[in-house]
Order: structure tokens, then sequence, then C-alpha cells
């Protein structure tokens, strides 16, 4: 662990080395979810992929959307728009806190200044209807990771217990590359002829999306598609197991599970515009929830889910 | 004898849980050694983020051999029996004795049961504890079964005595006991083995491990204070915190560092919370000005570069903290100015407070209306009282608030002052939701006493008139907190509040509001909900009969809407009636709450519940201050001599009394005469009756309990001898009745005073 790492110069070699080395570490490296998520957790690989016995172990940088944290991009941490780094492995091995650390090593943090620390936090979904137990990571008071024994996903226990790892990469990055605003973090190599700073590529569009997200996005609309999604993915998982045109058992547990993803990011939105209230919230989350939880019902009723021929149907 | 040691080795245990989990694993091995015979000399426990440890010195090697004689069926008992005893005892029917008894002869089983090494007992012992310890919340972990707080990792389990030691041969779902641990996880990776408690605790702090938290805890706030010291300030104490951080680190390394002078000007609360909520911080102040110019936080480790990457990297999180909170001041400041508090307070109207009770605007409207109304009863003027109303809930929509929540009322102070609110009102917005609980100080400033019960007494009208009462242990809505303020509000200020009238001026308006959801559900086709809110609705066109013409017209739209309801006909009379009862419903059951918390409150300042009783059963209890002075004054008198055995007295009387009214069948309350009196004992209580009613009356009449009561303890003497020389039950029939009516005058005058057959003993 002490090994001494050169330091990354770019947002983007952050990104790269920790590909390296949880696919060195025996990870499935995956892309992103091509939808709008709150976080990295979202993507079915996390949320489906930890119900069931069937092991699983897989990386992947995840962009994620908070409408309610935008802040035109002047703040200098907080983005609508950011990525998270999510690592999923089950069952979760016993020397997970070694392997993050070194994959903190990995991206230059020397242990031997920085004061590393696995603080409370146990963290929950309501709207997943998931809950774990464990810690977010602080280096030097800062909270660079969460660190999660998933206990719940969707209401079901979960067994074998899964470890996610989660890690606020701009946040991380920006503490690794010494830099203040996350507009003025480098990007690509910061030596090369057309070097992209983070704010490049994303100033503007910060910008674009905090006008839409806070006072422009149809909040008649959006509660239509709200209502519209809850009721295709209930609809998606009233259908008969057996495909009626293959003859084969498809539970599409997965085209629901999008409707689900898209109903909670529609209420991050009219969060964002301000039209849901303290009590509605309860109410728009329950919903929400419900729906996973009908998600996670039909995912364990799959092959992938750990369903097996000749188990109950 | 040997010694135990035994370590628990983990992932990080939080902090708030390490305390009571040693207290735990202490209880639970040495308790279950000593049930298992294995006594011990001392015993104590430590605990790290990593680890929880035991000593315990002094064991048993092995537990004694015990013997044990069970009497069984006679000797020519059914064979059942006899077989039943002998399967019990484990011995066959040559094993047992025979004994002669004076009920014939017994069969007797002795058993024997040989001692136990103290590994085995040991081992069962700290397997059971581990597989049922009392975490507040466990987890699995991979693809075990074990719940632990956090994956566990290895069991130290040694004893140790002159010879050696040696590890106690055991496991825990695949995790055996050995003699090694770890030291700091980074200052000092890899493990050890130890031989003894002293060997475990000297090794550790060279591997830079602080076993005892109390020892972490005093090394940080004496270095903290001596940082502070030397540098011309103070800590600010923070013993919550302090517990916390000894939690977090295994090797405390104290460092101080500064908050940028951009962000020194905030409200120091705001400092504080975010610096605490947040970093785990403690605050620095300095004792001249108050302020709070730098923060103290706790490493886990020792650097080259003595913490200096470890403080800049905390101070720059901590510009980013309060960049985000100066950020949200600067804002609300504007905010403020360019529209007040009630422009910063509109968003309120689209924020619902609760579905069935209306928006934050529609709830401070009635708080506002509710406020003005209190104001005289407790000294404040009525247009403050509205005006600090109408602007005590604004913080909410403010953006520091909605960052941190537990901001609420202090922002609105800061932000009423600045919006150039003055004469209490600003102080009402930081005190309105107090008190929060039991302890926490009660308001007196008139403007936020009107505004704190107000608030409260909204809230539970509220939640009542919509049948969302706590239950058992759920309080959702804090219900119970806000009836105890209430209460300590009217009580600690010496309030003569008529709570009934208050309740009830404050129940209308909620039923009012199910208007609005009438239009919903009559748009719905929802009948049996519309019929609910046209109950409802019609109550307040019945009561408020000033403002007839508004009301005429509501009711002819609400009723050209209902006749849209197919097949639906609503007698007004009755709904009128079930309303009316809805209303009286609330009320009583409201003011019973008031009367539970009041005697939970009360019962911690030393007053019986049965004496609580006795006043709560008297007129005007709705009165919380005169029910409490009663109560006191009860109380007080029935803590003298006179005073108890006067209840005995009354008691008696009291019960002669209702066996001959019931006897008779008569009530006995025609006035008792004097001339009928034949003992001198007899005409002594009548005179006695004569003085002491001459006193209570008045007494009562200017409620002034004390005298009243210590009026009717003098009663105790003449009652006494009274019994002691006097037949009730005489021959004479007009001497009987007589004797009955003056029984009846000490009822009814003790009665008069408070309802003394509620007083138990």
């Amino acid at each position: 662990m002490s090994d001494t790492v050169t330091p990354p110069r770019s947002f983007q070699e952050i990104i790269l080395r920790l590909q390296t080395y949880w696919a060195s570490k025996g990870c499935a490296v995956l892309q992103p979810y091509d939808m709008e998520v709150g976080a990295g957790t979202f993507h079915p690989a996390t949320t489906l992929r930890s119900l069931g016995s069937q092991p699983w172990v897989a990386a992947y940088v995840q962009p994620s959307r908070r409408p309610t944290d935008g802040r035109y991009g002047e703040n200098p941490n907080r983005l609508q728009h950011y990525y998270q780094y999510q690592v999923l492995i089950k069952p979760s091995p016993p020397d997970l806190q070694e392997l993050y650390l070194g994959s903190l090593a990995a991206i230059g943090v020397d242990m031997a200044v920085h004061d590393i620390r696995f603080v409370e936090d146990d963290w929950e979904s309501p709207t997943l209807g998931a809950w774990g137990l464990g810690w977010e990571v602080w280096c030097d008071g800062m909270e660079v990771s969460q660190f999660t024994y998933f206990q719940q996903v969707g209401g079901h226990d979960c067994h074998p217990v899964s470890g996610e790892l989660t890690y606020g990469l701009e946040r991380l990055a920006m503490y690794i590359l010494g830099v203040d605003h996350v507009m003025d973090m480098p990007f690509n190599d910061p030596q090369t002829p057309i070097a992209l700073s983070y704010g490049d590529i994303f100033k503007q569009t910060e910008e674009e999306y905090a006008r839409w997200n806070f006072d422009v996005a149809n909040t008649e609309v959006l509660l239509r598609h709200f209502e519209e999604a809850e009721a295709e993915c209930k609809s998606i998982l009233d259908q008969a197991h057996d495909d009626a045109k293959t003859g084969k058992r498809i539970i599409m547990a997965h085209p629901a599970y999008d409707q689900c993803i898209k109903a909670s990011h529609i209420f991050n939105l009219l969060d964002a515009r301000g039209v849901i209230s303290v009590t509605e919230r309860q109410a728009y989350i329950g919903r929400v929830r419900a729906l996973a939880k009908q998600c996670a019902d039909a995912f364990v009723q799959t092959r992938a889910g750990g369903w097996q021929p000749g188990d109950a149907a | 004898m040997p010694d135990l040691l035994i370590e628990l080795f983990s992932e990080e245990i939080p902090a708030r849980m390490q305390k009571r989990a040693g207290e735990d694993l202490q209880k639970l091995v040495t308790n279950g050694l000593v049930e298992a015979g294995l006594t011990y000399a001392s015993a104590a426990a430590f605990t790290t983020p990593r680890r929880l440890t035991l000593t315990v010195e002094g064991v048993l090697d092995k537990s004694p051999t015990t013997r044990e004689e069970r009497k069984g069926p006679k000797a020519d008992a059914p064979e059942k029996a006899i077989k039943g005893f002998l399967r019990g005892a484990g011995l066959t029917r040559d094993q047992v004795e025979e004994r002669e008894t004076p009920k014939g002869n017994v069969l007797f089983a002795v058993i024997e049961k040989p001692g136990r090494p103290a590994a085995e007992i040991i081992a069962e012992v700290l397997e059971a504890t581990i597989r049922n310890f009392p975490w507040p919340k466990s987890m699995r972990w991979g693809t075990g079964a074990l719940k632990w707080v956090r994956p566990l990792h290895s069991i130290l389990c040694i004893l140790t005595d002159d010879a050696g030691h040696s590890v106690v041969p055991g496991e825990v779902d695949g995790i055996t006991f050995g003699d090694t641990t770890e030291g700091h996880r980074f200052m000092a990776p890899g493990r050890f083995a130890v031989t003894s408690f002293d060997d475990y605790s000297a090794k550790l702090a060279r591997a830079r491990v602080m076993l005892d938290a109390s020892e972490r805890a005093n090394t940080i706030w004496n270095d903290a204070t001596n940082a502070a010291f030397a540098n011309g300030l103070e800590v600010v104490e923070d013993k919550g915190l302090l517990a916390e951080v000894a939690g977090l680190v295994e090797w405390p390394v104290v460092l101080m560092g500064k908050i940028g002078d951009d962000f020194l000007d905030l409200p120091p609360e705001v400092l504080q919370t975010s610096m605490k909520e947040h970093q785990k911080f403690f605050s620095v102040r300095n004792p001249k000005t108050g302020r709070i110019e730098r923060f103290i936080t706790v490493a886990n480790r020792e650097t080259a570069d003595s913490g200096a990457t470890i403080l800049a990297g905390n101070e720059k999180v901590l510009s980013a903290r309060l960049a985000d909170a100066k950020f949200f001041w600067e804002n609300d400041l504007r905010t403020v100015r360019d529209v007040g508090l009630e422009g910063m307070a509109k968003p309120l109207a689209d924020v619902t407070f609760h579905n069935k009770l209306g928006s934050q605007a529609e709830r401070v409207a009635r708080i506002e209306a509710l406020a003005r109304e209190l104001a005289p009863v407790v000294g404040a003027k009525p247009d403050l009282a509205a005006e600090a109303a109408r602007i005590v809930k604004a913080d909410l929509a403010s953006e520091m608030v909605y960052e941190f929540p537990e901001l609420q009322g202090i922002m609105g102070k800061y932000y009423a002052e600045a919006a150039g609110h003055d004469d209490g009102v600003p102080e009402a917005c930081g005190e309105h939701y107090s008190p929060l609980g039991p302890s926490d100080d009660v308001p007196t400033a008139p403007v936020s006493v009107a505004v704190a019960l107000a608030d409260k007494l909204d809230t539970l009208t509220g939640f009542w008139a919509i049948d969302e009462k706590p239950t058992g242990s759920k309080d959702p809505f804090a219900l119970r907190r806000a009836a105890l303020g209430v209460a300590r509000l009217v009580l600690e200020n010496g309030v003569s509040l008529k709570l009934t009238e208050q309740l009830s001026a404050s129940v209308w308006p909620q039923l009012d509001l199910s208007r609005a959801e009438l239009r919903n559900w009559i748009a719905d086709q929802n009948i049996p909900e519309a019929e609910n809110a046209l109950k409802f609705w019609l109550q307040s066109w019945a009561k408020a009969d000033g403002e007839r013409s508004l009301l005429w017209q509501r009711a002819r739209d609400s009723r050209s809407e209902l006749e849209k309801l197919k097949d639906e006909k609503l007698d007004a009379d009755k709904v009128l009636a079930e309303i009316m009862f809805v209303h009286d419903k609330i009320l009583e059951d409201l003011l019973a709450f008031f009367h539970d918390r009041l005697k939970v409150y009360l019962r911690d300042q030393g007053i019986r519940h049965d004496i609580i009783d006795a006043c709560i059963a008297m007129p005007q209890n709705d009165d919380l201050t005169l029910l409490v002075k009663r109560a006191k004054a009860l109380s007080e008198t029935l803590a003298t001599d006179d005073g108890e055995n006067l209840i005995q007295g009354f008691k008696r009387a009291n019960n002669i009394l209702t066996q001959a009214e019931e006897a008779d069948g008569v009530e006995y309350s025609y006035g008792a005469d004097i001339k009928f009196a034949e003992e001198p004992q007899e005409t002594a209580l009548f005179e006695a009756l004569d003085t002491a009613e001459a006193k209570i009356a008045p007494a009562m009449e200017a409620q002034d309990f004390t005298s009243a009561m210590s009026a009717m303890a003098t009663l105790r003497g003449p009652i006494d001898a009274f019994f002691e020389a006097v037949q009730i039950n005489a021959e004479n029939q007009t001497v009987r009745r007589n004797r009955l009516n003056l029984l009846s005058r000490i009822r009814t005058l003790c009665l008069s005073v408070a309802d003394l057959t509620k007083v138990e003993g």
C-alpha cells in the first residue's frame, strides 16, 4: 500500500486507473447505464444483480443526475450532473476494505500522509426499498466514497451479501488533483495540445440544465410522464411469464425496471421544480418503491436472479 | 487462577455503539461464566473502532462439582411416573435411593454434576455471546449467516496463568479462536500474537492503539484545550461530540485549523452546526468576542509532515461546506431584504403541511388567528403576536434551513432581525418551537409564549381532527411533546388558560379545511368521503352566525355541487348533530390527552397520579395552572399526618354513607341538625364542620387551595373522635338519619375541595 504511485494528472486518468485497478481485481468493467439515474446504485448491474444467489463482480462509471443540486456551474463542488464510480461484488470478499484502500493508493492517495477513516453511514434508499450497513469513507475529513454491505434490496433479503463501493468521482479527483473549483479540473491530460477542463465540457450544460430543472421543466408533462411510467411498469410485470410468440419463459424484469428508473428520475425533477411538498414526497417515494419492489420480485423469478427450471413458477 | 482475555476484532464499529457494546460484552460473558459456576475476581471491558476487548481476572480453572437431590414419586407409584422421573434425572432404577418418609417409601435421585474445565465453559459462553449480541443494528456479510455490527474478522480468546497462556479452543461461524490481533490499520499493519492482557495492551500501545476510550477522550480534550489556550482561545465544550470522536480513532492526533476569513461573520450556530454535523469538528471560540474563529479536528494517525496534509485537506473541506452555508445565508438575507419574511414565506402556500390539514400557509393563518386570541391571556400585544405568527415559519422556506433543518427557528430569528422586526418578534421566531422536551427551557417573553402556544395547539387540534393520534410507541408528529409543551408553557408562566375554549376555537378551522377536500371528492364521485366532508363543512356553516351571508353563499355552492351526487340524500340536522358530536369528542379526547401528559410530567415532580386524578375530577380542569395548583396543595396536605388520616376518615364516612344510601334507597343530603346531636363528639363535629366550611368556601372562591385544604385537614381530629365515640346506626331512626346527614356534610365539604374518592390508601 505504501508503493509510491505517480500522481494522476487528469480526471480521466483517475477514472482509467480505477478501471484498470478493478479489472485487475477481477471485475467485469461495464459501461454506464443508458438512462438518467440519480446514482450508480440504480444501474441494474447493482440493483438487480445484488439480488439472488448468482455471484457477481462488476465495476463501472455511472453518470448521475440530481436536479436539486444544480448551481449553474458556479458552486465549486455541486453539480446536477456528475459521475460516480461503482463496484459491486457478490458475495462480499473478506478483504474488501483492503481492496478498496488499494484502489485509493492506485489513484495516488499516499496513505502515509492522509487520514483515512470509516465513519458510520448506514445506507438506505427509500425509493429502492433497499438498505445496507457500512460507512462513508473520509479522506482528511472529506467523504470520498460510500462503502455498503447490502442487506436488503427491493424488499428482498440479500443472500449472499453484496459489497458495494461508490466513489464520488469529481470530489475525489479534485482532492487528488488539488483543484478548488470543479470547473477548473483538467479533464484530459493538461499537457495535451487541446487540453479540456471539466468546465470546458460541462459549464454550459450545468447552466442549461439548472435553468430547465428549476424553472422551465413542464411540471404537468412530468407529472403525466410519472403516471405513465408507473402504469407501464405495472403493465409489463402483469404479462404472463411465458411469451406467446417464442414459447419461452421471458419475464421482462429489466424493461419494467427501466420504467421504475424513469419514474424515479421524473420524481427528482418534480422535486427540483419545488412542486412536491414534504408529505407528498413520501407518497411519491412510496410509489417508486412499490415499482422497485415489483421489479425485484420479477427479477428473482429470472435465471439471472437465481431462478432455475424446476423452481416454482 | 487463570486470567481470561477476549478480543472481538471487526471492521469499524459505529462510534455511538461502542460504549454500550463493551458493557454488553462484559455483562454477557461474566454472567454466562458465573451461571456455569465460574466465578472471577474482576473484569473490565475496552473498545476501539475495530475491537471489543474484555479482560477477566482470577477465573476459576474449573467449575465446582455440584450435587443435586431430587425427590421423586413413591416407590410403589405407577410404572409411568417412575419412568418419567428416571428419564428426567438421567438415571436408572438401581441408581436412585428409596427412603422412608411419613408418606411411605419415596424415590430420591442424587445427581452429581462433575465440574468442567474453564476453557470448555468459556468457549460455549463466548459463542452464545457472539451469536446473541444485542447490537442496535447488525448485518450479515459474504455468504455467512452470522450477524455482527460489521464483518467480524478474528476472535482472540486466551487463558493465561503462571505456566503461560493457551488459546481457548473454539470457533464461531468459521472464525477459529486464536491469540493474535492487529494494531493500527495504517501505522502498524500486520498481526501479532499476545500472551496476556498486559502483553496485549503493551503491544497495542506500541502498535499505535490506545485501547481505553476514556484515555482517548482525555487525550483529545487535553490536547484540544491546550492548543486553543496557546492561541488565547477556548474549545466549545461538547461531550457528545467528544465521545463520538474518541470512538472514531484508535490513535488520536489533535489538529487545530483556521476558518477562512470569509466565513467568520456567519452566525455562530451556523458555523457550529456545519462543523459538527458534517465534519465532527470542535468549535474554537474567541472568549473576548464570542466569535468562533478556529476548529479542532482529530486525526487517526501521526504523519511525517505532522499532519500538515491532513489539516490542509480538512480546511479545504470546511471551506467548501461553509461556502455552501454562506451562499445560503447571503441568498436568504437578500430575499429578506427584498421581500421581507412574508415574502420569504410565500412558497409555503405550495408546501403541504399534511395532506388532510392543508398547506403550511394555511397553517400559518390558523396560528396567526390563534396567537392573536391568546395574546391578551399571556400579556402580549395581539398585533405583535399576529405579526410574529405570520413570519415564524418563514425560515422553513429559507435555503439555510433546507440544508440544516436543525437550524429552524434560529435562522428565523436572524432573518427577522435582518428584516427589521423587533419588540420580541425575532425572539418569538427563535423560541416558538420550545420547549422541545421535558428539560428544554420554556420561553417567557409574552409574544414567544403566545406563538409557541398557538403553534402547538394548532398541531394538536389538527391531528386530532383527522384522527392521527399517537398510539403506543408511535408518535410520528411528536404530539406528546406538543401537549407537554403547552402544559409547561402554561404552568411555568403561570398562565390561566381555559384550554377547552382555545381548543374549540382551534378545532373549527381544522374541520373546515375539509371543504377543499369536499370538492375533490365530489369530482371523484367519492360518496362516503364527500359525506364526511359535508359533515365537517356544515358545522362551520352552523356555527358562525356573524358571517351568515358569506356562509350562505358557500352553502349554495356546495348544495349545487351536492345535487350532482346521485342517490345521496343527507339530512342536514342529523349531519349537524353528528358534527357537534365529533367536535365534542375531539375536545374531550384532547383534554384527556393533556391530562395524561400532565400526569407523567407531575409524577416526575413527585406528585402521585391518584392525587392528580382527584383534581382532574373537579370543575375547571381545563385550566392546567389551576389544576396543578390544586394538585400541589392536595399533595402537600396529604403529606401531613392530619391530611393522611383525614383521608381515612373521609373514606370511612363515605363508605358508611354510600352503603346506607344504597340500603335505604335515599340520598342523605337534607342537612343535619345539631339539635339531634347526642354525644359531645357529635356536637364538636358539627362545630368543626361549621368552622371549616366558613373557611373553605371563601378560600375555594379565591382559588386558595392551600388554605382550603389545611382547613379541611383540621377536620381530622373531630372526625376521628366522632367515629371513636359515636355509633352511626343508632336505634333511634331520627338520630341515625341525622348522623348520616352529618356524614353527608363531611362528604360534600371534602368533595368541594377535590375528589378524595380517587385518592388511594
